[in-house]
Order: C-alpha cells, then sequence, then structure tokens
C-alpha cells in the first residue's frame, strides 16, 4: 500500500484545520471503534459556503481527504456541493488504496450531514 | 540526517559478517549438499556447520534441527505435522488468542476438516495462565502451542511452567520463537518443548530461512513431500547460502546476548521514562518486566497510528502500528483485544523495536521528534477537543 504524492501533500500539510466559530452547519461522522472521526464545519453566506473547517482523528488517508473535501467545497453553491462524491474527492487526491477508499466515503458523509445540518439550522 | 530503523521485530539489517558469509557461499560454494564429490561435500560440511551451531545454541542434537524456510513454514509444519501424525490419538489443539498467525491460521484451517482448537485468553499483560493451559486439556488433545514472545507487545510467557504440564500430561509441545530464538536463552530442555520455531530475519540474517527444532521421538509427518533432505521432514536442496548465514547470525548474536539484551533493555526504559515524562495520556502495553528487550507497544491516545507512523517517517524514522502483518487489515490487532484494550485504545499504538544498530542517539531523536508529532496530530483530532472541554466542564463544576 503506498499513497499518493497529494496525499501525502494533503497529510503534511492539511488545508482549513479547526472549527468554526457559529458554524451554519456541521457533519459529525465515523466513530472511534472504527478509527476514524470526521468533523466538517461549513459557513454559508447567500447558499455559497465561504469557509470550511475539519478536525479529523484517523489514518493518512483520512486525513487527507478531510483536508481536499474542504479545499473542493470552498466558494461553492450548497447545490454544487452536494454533487461532491466520494470518488471526485479520491481522484483528486490522485487516487487512494483500495482498502482506503472508505476514508473518501467517510469525507462525503461528513459533507452531506454538514449541508443536511445547515438545511436544518435555516428551518 | 540517516534512517532510523526502529522496526526490529518486523525483520532486521543483514549483518557485514552475515552477508559474506553468504556472499561466500553463493560465489564459491554451489554444489548440492546431497552430492558425493568435493564440491558437494563442501556444501554439505557448511550446511551441518550451521546445523551444529543452532543444535549448540538450543541444547539439541543436530539431527533435531529441520532447516525451513523460515518462521512460518516452521509453525504450519509443526501444526500440520503433529496433527496428521497424531488424527488418530485425538482432534484437539490448544493454543492462545495471541498466537502469530502462522500458527492461528494454520488452527482455523484445521478446525473446517474437524478438528477442535482452544484459543486460550491472556490477561491484561498478555500473559497466558499454565494451569489453563492444563485444564484446557482434553483426552483428544495433541498438541499445546504457545509462542515464546509476543511479536506485537513483547510479553514473554512461562514456556518451562507449560512445558512440565505438557510432558506430564505427554501432549507434544510446541513453541514459536521467532522472536525470542537469539535473543533470550533459549535451551529445549529447560523450556520443556518438543517443537521450536525459528526465523534467520529477526536475529540480523537473510528472510526466507529458519529452523523447526523437533525433538528425538515426537510424532510429526511431512507436510511436503520429495527427497530425504532435512530427514525427510522438509524435502527439498536446501538453501545454503540462506542456513549458512542464518547461523553465522545466530552464532553471533549468541556470544553477544547477555550484553545486548541489557544494552537493549536499558534503551528501551530510557525511551519509555521519556515518552511518559514529555507526551501526556500515553500507555504502555504488555508486561512491565517480563518483556522482550527491544519492544515498547504504546498507545498514544486521542490519535490513530498510521497517521503518527506517516508523521515520523518524515523525519526517517520507522517504527511500526500495531503489528506489520497486518497493517493492510483495518481491524485493531487480535492481540491487543485479546489483552482486553478496546478499539479505540487500539488504534492508536505504535510498535517501537529497537535491534543492535540502535543507539543512544536515536532514542534521543525519537524523544525530540515524536511529541511534536502526536501534538500536531492531536491539535486536530476532535477526539481530543472533547476530551480537553470534558476536563475544563469537569474541573468548572468543582
Amino acid at each position: 500500500m503506498a499513497y499518493s504524492e497529494k496525499v501525502m501533500d494533503h497529510f503534511r500539510h492539511p488545508r482549513n484545520v479547526g472549527e468554526i466559530e457559529n458554524p451554519d452547519g456541521v457533519g459529525k461522522v465515523g466513530n472511534p471503534t472504527c478509527g476514524d472521526i470526521m468533523e466538517l464545519y461549513i459557513k454559508v453566506e447567500d447558499e455559497v459556503i465561504v469557509d470550511a473547517k475539519f478536525q479529523t482523528f484517523g489514518c493518512g488517508a483520512a486525513i487527507a481527504t478531510s483536508s481536499m473535501v474542504t479545499e473542493m467545497v470552498k466558494g461553492k453553491k450548497i447545490d454544487e456541493a452536494l454533487t461532491i462524491s466520494n470518488a471526485m474527492v479520491a481522484e483528486a487526491l490522485g487516487g487512494l488504496p483500495s482498502q482506503k477508499m472508505h476514508c473518501s466515503v467517510l469525507a462525503e458523509e461528513a459533507l452531506r450531514g454538514a449541508i443536511d445540518d445547515y438545511h436544518k439550522r435555516k428551518g | 540526517m540517516g534512517r532510523i530503523y526502529l522496526d526490529n521485530n518486523a525483520t532486521t539489517p543483514v549483518r557485514p559478517e552475515v552477508a559474506e558469509a553468504i556472499m561466500g557461499m553463493l560465489k564459491g560454494c554451489y554444489g548440492n549438499p546431497s552430492t558425493l564429490y568435493c564440491i558437494g561435500q563442501e556444501a554439505h560440511t557448511a550446511l551441518e556447520r550451521a546445523r551444529d551451531i543452532m543444535a549448540g545454541i538450543i541444547g539439541a542434537d543436530r539431527d533435531e534441527i529441520i532447516f525451513t524456510s523460515g518462521g512460518t513454514e516452521s509453525d504450519n509444519l509443526a501444526v500440520f505435522g503433529v496433527a496428521r501424525a497424531q488424527r488418530k490419538k485425538g482432534n484437539h489443539i490448544i493454543t492462545t488468542k495471541i498466537e502469530h498467525h502462522a500458527v492461528l491460521n494454520p488452527c482455523k484451517a484445521l478446525e473446517k476438516e474437524g478438528w477442535e482448537v482452544t484459543y486460550l485468553p491472556v490477561d491484561g499483560q498478555g500473559l497466558v495462565d499454565p494451569d489453563a493451559v492444563g485444564g484446557a486439556i482434553t483426552e483428544k488433545t495433541v498438541l499445546i502451542s504457545v509462542m515464546s514472545a509476543n511479536n506485537e507487545v513483547g510479553t514473554i510467557q512461562p514456556i518451562a511452567e507449560i512445558g512440565k504440564i505438557a510432558k506430564s500430561r505427554k501432549i507434544t509441545f510446541h513453541s514459536d520463537a521467532v522472536q525470542s530464538f537469539g535473543k533470550m536463552p533459549t535451551r529445549v530442555d529447560e523450556l520443556g518443548v518438543d517443537l521450536l520455531s525459528t526465523s534467520a530475519h529477526k536475529i540480523y540474517g537473510p528472510k526466507g530461512v529458519g529452523f523447526l527444532y523437533v525433538r528425538k521421538g515426537t510424532k510429526i509427518m511431512p507436510v511436503l513431500y520429495g527427497g530425504h533432505q532435512e530427514r525427510s521432514l522438509r524435502p527439498g536442496t536446501e538453501n545454503v547460502p540462506g542456513i549458512v548465514g542464518f547461523g553465522r547470525a545466530a552464532e553471533l548474536l549468541d556470544s553477544e546476548r547477555e550484553g545486548e539484551e541489557a544494552r537493549l533493555t536499558s534503551m528501551r526504559d530510557r525511551l519509555w521514562a521519556g515518552i511518559k515524562e514529555r507526551v501526556p495520556h500515553v500507555r504502555l502495553h504488555g508486561h512491565p518486566t517480563k518483556r522482550l528487550a527491544g519492544t515498547l507497544n504504546i498507545a498514544f491516545e486521542f490519535v490513530e497510528g498510521e497517521s503518527l507512523i506517516l508523521g515520523l517517517d518524515e523525519y526517517e524514522i520507522c517504527v511500526a502500528s500495531g503489528s506489520a502483518c497486518t497493517s493492510d487489515v483495518l481491524e485493531p490487532s487480535h492481540v491487543l483485544s485479546a489483552m482486553g484494550i478496546p478499539p479505540e485504545g487500539a488504534h492508536g499504538t505504535l510498535r517501537i523495536s529497537l535491534g543492535r544498530e540502535n543507539t543512544d542517539s536515536d532514542v534521543d531523536k525519537l524523544l525530540e521528534v515524536l511529541p511534536k508529532t502526536v501534538e500536531n496530530l492531536r491539535s486536530f483530532s476532535p477526539l481530543y477537543k472533547d476530551f480537553l472541554r470534558q476536563q475544563k466542564a469537569a474541573g468548572g463544576g468543582r
């Protein structure tokens, strides 16, 4: 098993690390038993995701996919962000080892969770 | 800055004297040891000299040493070989939950063929209870297999005590000594073992060679069939260069064993003391004292093991998470699970295993780099954030 350069780059220098104060949506997925937890925070203005941050407990791929998904959603409209799939996250990272694809699924679920939460908060 | 290799339980660098011995055989001694002319006999002599070295180290007779392709083959030969030879006596095997997969998976394969296997539990420090071994014996038991020292946590098992029980009940006793051979005193009569597996690449020898000690009179059948080599228990032209290298590695390590054991233990203990001092929320897995000299298995709470390994790799430091053999597997280690460590506690585990090339400066380097690597990963771990909040809330409530 080997990670792509892109994965290693996002692992070494994760983008958008941290929490957003008063976020407009939060997605929390995973659990400590399976070894991965992702928390994704979004700030939304006029249906556009203006900021995204994450906190992740997990392997190199989990950290890299979290970092990549925050990069991909920033500046996107909510509708556009919903079209981001786990395969797109993995592809943007130059691919993931097959046994690590579940990390990209987690990233997609965290994103959807954050958007659902945004819709709920909006009412 | 040079690479720092701290994964000696996975494999070890071949020492120069061993490489030289192997190269000498490859270049100048190609004869088949089963042939009668001079170059065949030269190979035969070299092979038998290696056999004598092994027999001397473990206190066995030379014809009780069966060279194999390594630890896995030795374990397979022990388990399947005894099962086949003693099937008429019974169909029950006793082993433990923390064995290497080279013992566990042959046992699982036998279960599919109608065998019954008892997988004994271990305590929180990874120790097997000899009384539990005795208690598990039935009239159908034909084999007891307990490893000498665990590869992941380093816990050293009470092999001699189990050996006495096995002997008194006349049951064949096998021990996988891949991690302990050469590193600890390994005398087959003191241990009371009938079968003992070893491997060259854990003691600065080449990969692809090991031996199974087979006590005279042990009922065992081959797994491979072919020529007469290795008393027909392991046919096939012997890996003469590898075996000669194994012999040289074992001979050298045996001559320096006591000093090296003390040196590794002191480095290991300094490392653990330093980590405890510099990194909060760490836990040592395994027995505090009955543990392999170079082995440290440590849980770093709130971080995940693989990301720690990748983080340390940035500084050219090589360590393992859980067990190297299972690092492609996502489930937490079967050894840590058997010790009662919950999955969330097992995920953030590093195995650091020291060897003869490691020095005090390697320990210093790790102590410099590890705290900041853990701190960095914790800085964006949601588990750590939750922990800090809970702590704050608890403190504020007082």
